[in-house]
């Protein structure tokens, strides 16, 4: 054994699927395109604006994070710029700079690094620092108040404000059709319903997202905004309404199927997804928050470790 | 390497290669100048033999009180040294220089005229198959059930199913029932040879999807409710042996030609299957010197299958009595691991068979929690077929992080009983 001939050595398997973090990453961005794309198209230069902003700030964050604690540079994978286009689409394109800055370091530092970086985080880092923003400056993500120099040729009041405090009659206004095609006032890449719909669906056929945790989520929309409405049609919109509206969509496909924070054995993630929709409705009808997906898929972050504790028993074990 | 499909919605289904009709086709690797033979359980302090001694073919060396090799050529011992082998398992390895042709012991053969249960385990410890007949026979409580598997255990290899193909396994299976007196006899078979017919033996098919014919997954479907992951098969009472060693008995007790030979399945870099004959204890590089594939410094060899292998680091380790398969990978087909948190994806979780939740033992072995991994995920219930590892998106070596904690956690157990 005297040759200089030396073979890498590793454990079993020799083989891989070669699927890899970074592959998935890329998939997210590339199915949240047409509904980022439209918004830009909608919004123009200042939404182009929040969008790289808010990629390039999360990149930068994750970057210094990693060189503060010492560790590997791992933007590479993709995640921080995952993070950062999902803050973005969350934002009115009117959103100033600092809360781009103060929002992306609450989701790569407060949401994700401080506990030990990519999968360790118990919520999803986008919802921890959109739910910050949210809470601390009103104004910004009060789409009515954020959006009221620009008239794009269609009713420029958000609807789930509308029907929250002018009723179901409020939903009147709207065409199901306009609000699929994205002629309603949110976020930048929020409100194309389709494009989020073919994005979604894109990243089901994939793999990278769960269809449990997406579809039930939106079954958990759909009955129990239906529940709500039969019960006082004058005071809760419909079903449908609900499910173009607000973040809905974005919520089911991009938000509660980060891989970290939701469950991964069939029936949790069934459970989680409609308890999801299910809390999100509630928070709109009879809370005080015009929009509920956000806190909705939160709380069940929360709950996301024990449900998962639900699993099928291994062969064999007594 | 088998890519993930662009869509992908279903757990993976990885094929286990049909043979064709390939009886004739076997490379013969000839007498090499050299062989090492590798002895475990014993310490290199203590043994019986010594460099210079002379010994003949068949003849069985004794290494220590109770554990024994038989040579495989004829030839002069050359060096004894230590070898560490998978999860640092020490071996003795004795090599011997070949003199020439091969000169028969006599005593080996004269004890092998009949077959019986002391002269198997006296004998035919190291015959070619996964064919560990002194454990088998020791074992305690008896083996009742034997499955012979005509099956290959890993993707890509063809070893055992070229075996149910050749001649002589009804008469092998005879004289096994002899040997090792037990009375239920079970052929593992793939689904192209379900019309074998052997009298006195059911025959199963294995469904040739991996990991179907694993030894858990059979176990499991022989055994049915009594199957209970972590325990020993021969604790189940059921014991598996390779076809090639059944084969190995008829040629033994038929024609009086004791197995030093081995067939192995050698996977070249481009993914080609070449079936080799090869004498044991051959070292990797004159097998691959044979058959023309040229390595270089980089590249990965692994003794047995993709899946289940064990990578050496020199082409100088011999194969042995239990190597299905030799894999060759180029440096640039080499996918390596990476050291990263789990994402918690579930894609192992999905592709576990057994339903263990490896999303969450990935995390309690990687902080050394070994007690609470046997206990509440299943630790032991693994079976250890890499589709875990396969599928792993943050290419976490998860196979790995469940072996160690295995042979931790039970290193561990025996230091609180002791």
């Amino acid at each position: 054994m005297h040759n200089q001939k030396l073979f890498i050595s590793s454990h079993a398997p020799f083989r891989h699927n070669g699927s890899s973090i970074s592959s998935r990453s890329c998939d997210v961005i590339l199915a949240a395109l047409p509904a980022v794309i439209f918004g830009i198209c909608q919004y123009g230069a200042s939404a182009l604006g929040v969008v790289a902003f808010s990629i390039s700030c999360a990149m930068l964050w994750e970057l210094l994070l990693n060189a503060a604690m010492k560790r590997s540079v791992s933007i590479g994978d993709g995640n921080a710029a995952v993070i950062g286009l999902l803050f973005a689409m969350l934002l009115p394109a009117s959103a100033p700079w600092w809360t781009v800055v103060i929002g992306t370091f609450l989701a790569i530092v407060v949401g994700k690094q401080v506990y030990g970086g990519l999968g360790c985080n118990p919520f999803n880092p986008v919802l921890v620092a959109f739910a910050i923003v949210m809470l601390s400056w009103k104004g910004i993500v009060n789409f009515d108040e954020a959006l009221v120099n620009y008239d794009l040729g269609f009713l420029m009041v958000y609807p789930l404000g509308a029907v929250k405090h002018f009723g179901a009659s409020a939903a009147l206004n709207y065409d199901f059709c306009d609000l699929l095609m994205g002629r309603q006032s949110g976020g930048i890449g929020a409100t194309f319903g389709l494009g989020l719909m073919v994005g979604g669906i894109y990243l089901i056929l994939r793999g990278s997202i769960r269809w449990e945790i997406a579809l039930s989520f939106l079954l958990g929309v759909v009955v129990t905004a239906h529940l709500f409405h039969i019960s006082d049609p004058d005071r809760y919109a419909g079903a449908l309404f609900h499910l173009l509206t607000g973040y809905t969509l974005i919520g089911a496909f991009f938000l509660a199927t980060e891989d970290s924070s939701s469950p991964v054995n069939f029936i949790p993630m069934l459970i989680y997804g409609a308890c999801g929709g299910v809390l999100t409705i509630l928070v709109r009808s009879i809370g005080s928050f015009v929009d509920g997906a956000v806190f909705a898929i939160l709380m069940m972050n929360v709950a996301n470790p024990l449900l998962d504790k639900i699993r099928p028993r291994a062969i064999g074990r007594v | 390497m088998i890519r993930r499909p662009f869509f992908n919605l279903m757990r993976p289904k990885l094929k286990y290669p049909a043979i064709e009709d390939r009886v004739g086709d076997l490379t013969e690797v000839g007498l090499p100048a050299r062989v090492t033979l590798l002895a475990g359980d014993c310490d290199i302090g203590s043994i019986n033999l010594k460099v210079g001694t002379a010994v003949r073919t068949g003849e069985k060396l004794s290494v220590s009180d109770d554990v024994y090799i038989i040579s495989t050529v004829t030839g002069t011992i050359s060096a004894i040294g230590e070898y560490t082998g998978y999860l640092s398992q020490g071996y003795v390895s004795i090599s011997i220089d070949v003199s020439g042709e091969d000169q028969w012991d006599d005593g080996t053969l004269f004890a092998l005229k009949e077959p019986g249960f002391e002269v198997a385990r006296d004998y035919l410890g190291c015959i070619p198959g996964k064919a560990d007949f002194s454990s088998l026979l020791r074992s305690q409580p008896p083996v009742n059930t034997l499955v012979v598997t005509g099956v290959d255990q890993d993707l890509l290899v063809l070893t055992n199913q070229r075996m149910v193909l050749s001649e002589g396994l009804s008469a092998g299976i005879e004289y096994l029932k002899k040997v090792t007196r037990s009375g239920r006899v079970i052929l593992a078979v793939g689904p192209g040879f379900s019309l074998v017919d052997v009298p006195g033996v059911d025959v199963l098919v294995v469904r040739p999807v991996y990991p179907g014919s694993l030894p858990a997954m059979i176990a499991r479907d022989v055994l049915g409710a009594d199957y209970i992951p972590g325990r020993s098969f021969q604790e189940m009472g059921i014991g598996f042996l390779g076809a090639e060693a059944v084969l190995s008995l008829s040629g033994l007790f038929d024609r009086g030609e004791f197995p030093v030979d081995k067939v192995i399945t050698v996977i070249g870099k481009d993914g080609c299957t070449e079936l080799v004959k090869a004498r044991i204890g051959t070292s990797v590089k004159d097998i691959l010197d044979v058959l023309g594939i040229e390595t270089s410094h980089g590249d990965r060899v692994v003794l047995g299958g993709p899946m289940t292998g064990k990578a050496i680091y020199s082409e100088d380790v011999p194969i042995l009595a239990d190597t299905d398969a030799i894999l060759v990978q180029d440096a640039s087909q080499v996918v390596l691991s990476e050291d990263v948190q789990c994402v918690n994806c579930g894609e192992c979780v999905r592709a576990c068979p057994v339903g263990i939740p490896v999303n969450m033992l990935v995390r309690v072995l990687g902080c050394s929690l070994y007690e609470e991994a046997a206990e509440q995920y299943d630790l032991h219930g693994c079976i250890e077929c890499g589709l875990c590892n396969y599928v792993c998106v943050a290419r976490i070596p998860v196979f790995h992080h469940i072996m160690l904690g295995k042979q931790e956690h039970l290193k561990n157990l025996e230091g609180t009983h002791a």
